[in-house]
C-alpha cells in the first residue's frame, strides 16, 4: 500500500494536524467531563493511551483475518477487554481516582477515537505503524486534555495539582470547575487552535 | 453443500476465539486484582462507618481526640420468602462501650449497574443517620448525582418507622425523598435499597444488641 502514511507520519499527524480533540472533535464526552483538574485529566489520558495502543496493535496483528462485516464486533470486543483491564487496575491501585473518574473509564469502550484509529489505521497497516499511530493520537489526546484541564484548574481554583499559583486574592472562578466551564474552555481553545492553524497556512478567517 | 467457512459459525470463528482468549485473560486479571479491590472497598467502608453514623464533623472530632469508634462487623442472614439474604452489619461503639450506631452494607440493581451503599442507623435503629454510596455507574450528570451530599443528606435524621417514598415534585409528607430530576430510577433504586436494608435489619439490631450485651457480662 504505497499511498498509506508511514509510521513517523502517523505519529506526528496525531499530535497536532489530526489531533483527536481539536481537529477531529472526537472523544468529547471525557474531554468535557474529566478536565476539571489536572490529575483526573492525566489519569484519563494515560488510560486511553493504554487502551489505544493495545487495541491498535492487536487489531493490526489480526487484520488479515478480519471479515469486513464482522470487524466492528471484533473492534468492540478488543477495546472492551483492554478498557476492563484499565478499569480494574485503577480500582486496585488508584482507588480514589477510579471513584472520581467513575463511569468515564468504562465509557472509553464507546470512545470514538479508538474505534476510529482501529478502522483508519490498524485494520490496514502493520503493527509497528499502528502502534506509532496510537501513540501519536494518545499524545495528542493527552495534550488536549491537559491544556483544557490546566486552564480550568488554574482559573477555577487558582492552582495546579493543588499547588497555589495565582495570588491568594484570586476569586476562584468556580464555574470553570463546573460543567459550563468545560464548554467555555473547550470552545475558546478550539477557536484558538483553529486560528493558529489558519494563520500558519496563510488563510484568513 | 456449503463448506464450513461459509456457514455463520464458520464466519464467526475469529469472534468466538477472541471472546474465549479475552474472557480468560480478564478472568486472570480479576483473580489477580480482585482481592486488592475488595481490600480497598473494605478500607473505605471502615473509614466511612463513623461518618455515616455521626456526620463528618463529629467523626473528625472523635478521631482528633484519639477516641475512634470500635467497629465490629457482623454477618446477618435474613430468610424472606424462602430466599436467604446476607448483609454485613457494622456495629460502632464509643470508647466507653455504648453503641453509637449501626451501618448496613446493601447492594442491588440501579439504572445502569449495581449500586453498593452504606446506610447508617442510630443505636436503636430508630433513625437513619446517613447514607454513603460505595460504588455506582449511573448516568454521568444525572444518576450519578446520588453520590452528592445534598441529595444523600435528605435521608439523615428520618425515622425508620415508615418506608421512604420518592416523590417527583413537592415533597412534604412523612419520609418523602425528592427524586433527582432526570434520574427518577436511580433515586428509586437507592431508596428501595435503603428501605430493604432498614426493614430487614431493624429487628436484627435489637436482637444483636441484647446478645452483644450478654456476651459482655
Amino acid at each position: 500500500m504505497a499511498d498509506q502514511p508511514t509510521a513517523s507520519e502517523r505519529f506526528l499527524q496525531g499530535i497536532l494536524p489530526e489531533n483527536p480533540v481539536y481537529r477531529q472533535l472526537l472523544g468529547l464526552c471525557p474531554t468535557l467531563a474529566v478536565t476539571n483538574g489536572m490529575k483526573p485529566a492525566i489519569t484519563m489520558a494515560v488510560s486511553v493511551a493504554f487502551v489505544l495502543v493495545c487495541a491498535n496493535v492487536v487489531i493490526s496483528l489480526i487484520r488479515n483475518l478480519l471479515k469486513p462485516h464482522l470487524r466492528i464486533v471484533i473492534f468492540t470486543l478488543t477495546i472492551a477487554t483492554f478498557v476492563t483491564i484499565a478499569d480494574r487496575v485503577l480500582a486496585a491501585y488508584l482507588y480514589q481516582m477510579s471513584k472520581t473518574l467513575g463511569p468515564y473509564i468504562p465509557l472509553i469502550i464507546v470512545n470514538c477515537i479508538i474505534i476510529c484509529r482501529c478502522e483508519v489505521c490498524a485494520s490496514k497497516q502493520s503493527p509497528f505503524i499502528a502502534a506509532s499511530d496510537a501513540l501519536g493520537q494518545a499524545i495528542g489526546f493527552g495534550l488536549a486534555l491537559s491544556s483544557i484541564a490546566a486552564v480550568r484548574e488554574i482559573l477555577g481554583t487558582g492552582g495546579l495539582f493543588g499547588i497555589q499559583l495565582l495570588p491568594a486574592a484570586w476569586p476562584d472562578w468556580v464555574i470553570m470547575v463546573l460543567p459550563p466551564g468545560a464548554f467555555i474552555t473547550l470552545g475558546l481553545l478550539l477557536g484558538f487552535v483553529n486560528w493558529l492553524g489558519m494563520r500558519k497556512s496563510g488563510g484568513s478567517i | 453443500m456449503k463448506s464450513f467457512f461459509q456457514t455463520n459459525l464458520g464466519q464467526a470463528w475469529l469472534v468466538l476465539l477472541l471472546a474465549l482468549i479475552f474472557g480468560s485473560s480478564l478472568a486472570g486479571v480479576q483473580a489477580a486484582l480482585g482481592p486488592r479491590i475488595e481490600d480497598n472497598k473494605l478500607k473505605e467502608t471502615l473509614e466511612k462507618v463513623p461518618v455515616v453514623i455521626l456526620g463528618q464533623t463529629a467523626a473528625d472530632d472523635l478521631a482528633a481526640k484519639g477516641e475512634p469508634l470500635t467497629i465490629t462487623p457482623n454477618t446477618v442472614s435474613i430468610d424472606k420468602n424462602g430466599i436467604t439474604k446476607f448483609y454485613t452489619l457494622y456495629r460502632a461503639d464509643y470508647a466507653d462501650g455504648t453503641t453509637a450506631g449501626w451501618v448496613a452494607k446493601s447492594s442491588g440493581q440501579g439504572y445502569a449497574d449495581k449500586i453498593e451503599l452504606l446506610v447508617g442507623m442510630d443505636g436503636n435503629a430508630q433513625k437513619v443517620t446517613g447514607l454513603f454510596i460505595l460504588d455506582q455507574k449511573e448516568t454521568p450528570g444525572l444518576g450519578n448525582r446520588i453520590v452528592e451530599d445534598e441529595w444523600r443528606a435528605q435521608f439523615s435524621g428520618l425515622s425508620t418507622d415508615t418506608p421512604f417514598k420518592v416523590v417527583k415534585i413537592g415533597k412534604g409528607g412523612v419520609n418523602e425523598i425528592d427524586a433527582i430530576s432526570g434520574a427518577t430510577i436511580s433515586s428509586r433504586s437507592v431508596t428501595k435499597l435503603v428501605n430493604q436494608a432498614v426493614s430487614d435489619l431493624k429487628p436484627q439490631v435489637a436482637q444483636l444488641k441484647t446478645s452483644g450485651k450478654k456476651g459482655e457480662k
